[in-house]
């Protein structure tokens, strides 16, 4: 039997939603110390980001002059002397991994500096406030002008803001295709209205997603987006330098009443705190940096340059909001005197360790980075041939890499059975030789078919080992340890 | 039993299902995911306009792009095949041996050879030209009618006592069955098979060794040749006539596949493909099967 129970009204209980709604932040302009540090950074990651791809590199006539090239079409990385092959794709991993020891060097040090500073979703939107802040004015008048009706003026400021946007968006996505191609090609190519669908397809695509996450999305980005602030608890300890509000100078607070001296104040109980809420509106994620350290909080710092400029005001010290580790504060709360900043800890050694580690093995290997490198690929149909007067032979295709920019010529030579005798399909057959000339264009992979007759006396098993040794003219060897099959 | 309760702590409705005690909450669909799902419904309605989408019977609407997968293969192929055309011109007009010195020519024709291989040569002579019983390896260096690439371009256009007119071999015969027709009795074959393991170093009994070298002058040498040495090496061309004295067996060098081979005769056929294949296509063949094993 089915029954509806009816829900009592007294027991109803109000609705809950699970999410939380978003309220845009609108940040107030910070004037300071750590806003002209956030400036400047500013500046030096957007110059690296569209400079670096007009950088021109010399390498030669037949290769392409752009310092910085990820040259997916042709299969290529060119970062100014080094150039990369797919198959060197490890030293990606290892500038991965050392990006990541580096961003966690920092945070163990600083806090979220790079959150802060560097990060393009917080270069970007601090570029896109900018200009809000240009064309819509400061906090307040942004916020009455969201709230208020749509008239022609709000209209204009949005366009206009908009279209600015738009344009940087535009800007932001054209420089990135520029890292994938030749960049003054391109621009020539893009401003006749002649470059490629893909090209286009990337511009668009990279416009859109600059557009949205730096005009909209924003500190969304930081909070819901990115894994990074999730773990930085991790890296972070009680000696990392964070912005703290410092509570036990600041508290309790309340609004600072011109009837009151400050003896009469502190006698009250009061602190240093005057709860003007500059901290709060300056600040780019919208939180309370009084609250304490909070995931949101992405270390930049406004919100002490916002507290000085009130605290210089008011004749007070400066550095009610600061950075500065949670051991130092816990022994100036207690009123002992806080112990010098120590850096030198053992999760700073361990990441130093690693990325001079990592550093050192990426570096050799570039210095050592071979200009030949060779793949052999053994034919399985036929497995093996016997010919005529008894004696195996194998089939292999052999794959020269010429990582230089000359053509070479080399000697391919068999070791491992007795007797070997190579030859190359399609060149001359001259039987019973021992060793082979080959050779590769620059900057080419050659391909031979090699084969590879064994007496039958030398023949001991079904599968012997064998290494293909290929030398080049001025004695760089690269060797492939593949295996000769025979009858059972 | 289902039951309509009202959630405790969320204040949400439950669809009155019930497992075991456990309810479903009647939480609405987040809304950008219907945002997407409508979008999704609009753009169906876009794409029935522009693309095929409706079957009607033995038709469907076509749409206003008019837009065909087949016909854009068809389109490709041609592509493709205009591609081609330059090489492809230019191997119908040079010798197979042009070809081969021919760089560009020789990837194109060993890339070309390698897929009409598998299409048409492959079921017998195996992939990469293995070979099996009665079907020769291609990839080795026993060539019983000529290993140039002339002589292979010429195999395969006529084949091998097939019905073309310029067949290498004679059509419907090839080695005599000389046990079948008469020719030669049980102990003679036993004898000769007998002289050819001697000739290639395997166990074999002295006595009919000698006496079956006597039955190989007076039987075998007019085709296999003096010293055993096969038809093409004794100069004798057009027969097929394989070496003797090699490791390398068409059909097996056992005694059991000897005495079989001497008694009924044996006449490996190769149809001729010049009907079947345009020349360009024999040409690039002829480059491939040669670069199996390098010919000879």
């Amino acid at each position: 039997m089915s029954t509806v129970t009816e829900t009592p009204k007294a027991e109803k209980r109000a609705s809950k939603s699970l999410f939380l709604k978003q309220s845009k932040v609108y940040p107030k302009s910070a004037h300071g110390r750590f806003r002209r540090i956030k400036w400047a950074a500013l500046v030096a990651m957007l110059a690296i980001y569209y400079v670096l791809p007009w950088i021109r590199w010399n390498r030669g006539p037949d290769a392409p002059d752009q310092a910085v090239l990820l040259d997916i079409e042709h299969r290529r990385f060119y970062l100014f002397f080094v150039e990369l092959w797919p198959q060197q794709i490890y030293y990606l991993t290892g500038a991965l991994i050392l990006a990541a020891l580096a961003l966690f060097l920092a945070t163990s040090l600083a806090g979220r500096v790079w959150c802060g500073y560097a990060c393009p979703q917080t270069v970007w939107t601090d570029l896109f406030l900018w200009v809000e802040r240009l064309v819509e004015g400061e906090r307040g008048e942004r916020i009455r002008l969201d709230q208020g009706k749509w008239t022609a003026r709000k209209l204009g400021r949005k366009a206009l803001k908009n279209a600015i946007w738009l344009g940087i968006a535009l800007a932001t996505g054209g420089a990135w295709i520029f890292y994938f191609t030749d960049a003054p090609t391109l621009l020539g190519d893009l401003l006749r209205f002649r470059a490629s669908s893909t090209a286009v397809g990337f511009i668009a695509l990279f416009t859109g997603t600059t557009y949205l996450l730096a005009g909209f999305a924003r500190e969304q980005v930081c909070t819901y987006m990115c894994p990074w602030p999730r773990f930085q608890s991790a890296m972070i300890d009680e000696d990392s330098l964070v912005v703290t509000y410092q509570e036990w100078r600041g508290e309790g607070r309340a609004p600072l009443r011109k009837s009151q001296g400050w003896e009469e104040r502190t006698s009250a109980g009061l602190g240093d705190c005057i709860d003007c809420f500059n901290c709060v509106q300056v600040c780019p994620v919208g939180i309370d940096i009084r609250d304490g350290l909070q995931m949101q909080c992405i270390g930049c710092g406004l919100c002490i340059d916002a507290c000085d400029e009130i605290m210089t005001r008011i004749d007070r010290p400066t550095g009610l909001v600061t950075f500065d580790t949670q051991t130092r504060q816990t022994a100036l709360a207690t009123g002992t005197a806080p112990p010098p900043y120590r850096w030198l800890r053992p999760r700073v050694v361990v990441y130093g360790l690693g990325i001079l580690v990592i550093a050192g093995a990426i570096v050799a290997g570039l210095l050592t980075k071979p200009g030949l490198d060779v793949s052999v690929l053994r034919d399985r149909a036929p497995l093996y041939v016997a010919l005529a007067d008894g004696s195996v032979r194998n089939a292999y295709t052999f794959k020269i890499s010429n990582m230089t920019r000359e053509a070479r010529s080399y000697t391919l030579t068999a070791e491992g059975l007795e007797g070997a005798t190579l030859a190359v399909a399609g060149a001359e057959q001259d039987e019973g030789e021992a060793a082979r000339r080959l050779t590769a264009a620059p900057d080419m992979v050659a391909t031979y078919r090699i084969f590879v007759t064994v007496p039958r006396a030398s023949l001991h098993d079904s599968s012997q080992s064998l290494t293909l040794i290929l030398t080049a003219a001025n004695g760089e060897t690269a060797s492939y340890r593949t295996v000769f099959l025979g009858p059972p | 039993m289902a039951q309509n309760y009202k959630d405790e702590l969320s204040g949400v409705e439950t669809t009155g299902h019930e497992w075991d005690g456990l309810r479903e909450l009647n939480n609405p669909l987040p809304k950008w995911w219907l945002y997407i799902f409508y979008v999704c419904i609009a753009w169906s309605l876009v794409y029935y306009v522009f693309y095929p989408a409706w079957p009607l019977g033995k038709s469907y609407t076509k749409g206003i792009l008019g837009y065909s997968q087949r016909e854009e293969l068809v389109t490709k192929l041609a592509e493709g095949k205009a591609g081609q055309a330059k090489y492809l011109t230019a191997i119908a007009g040079k010798s197979v041996d042009e070809i081969q010195k021919d760089k560009d020519l020789l990837s194109f024709a060993m890339a070309g050879g390698r897929s009409y291989f598998n299409e048409n040569c492959a079921a017998c002579h195996g992939a990469g030209g293995q070979g099996a019983k009665g079907f020769p390896t291609l990839a080795d260096d026993v060539w019983l009618w000529g290993g140039t690439t002339a002589d292979i371009y010429q195999t395969i256009q006529h084949g091998i006592r097939s019905d073309d007119g310029e067949t290498r071999g004679v059509p419907n015969a090839g080695m005599t069955a000389f046990g079948r027709d008469g020719i030669l009795n049980r102990e003679q074959i036993d004898q000769v098979t007998d002289y050819v393991l001697s000739l290639n170093g395997k166990q074999a009994d002295a006595a009919k060794v000698a006496k079956g070298k006597t039955v190989y002058e007076e039987n075998c040498v007019a085709c296999h040749g003096d010293q055993a040495q096969g038809a093409l090496a004794a100069g004798l061309d057009g027969i097929g006539a394989p070496p003797l004295k090699q490791a390398n067996w068409l059909f097996g060098g056992d005694k059991a596949t000897l005495v079989e081979t001497v008694t009924n005769g044996r006449a490996g056929v190769m149809p001729a493909w010049s009907k079947r294949l345009d020349d360009a296509t024999i040409k690039s063949l002829a480059v491939y099967v040669h670069n199996l094993g390098g010919g000879k």
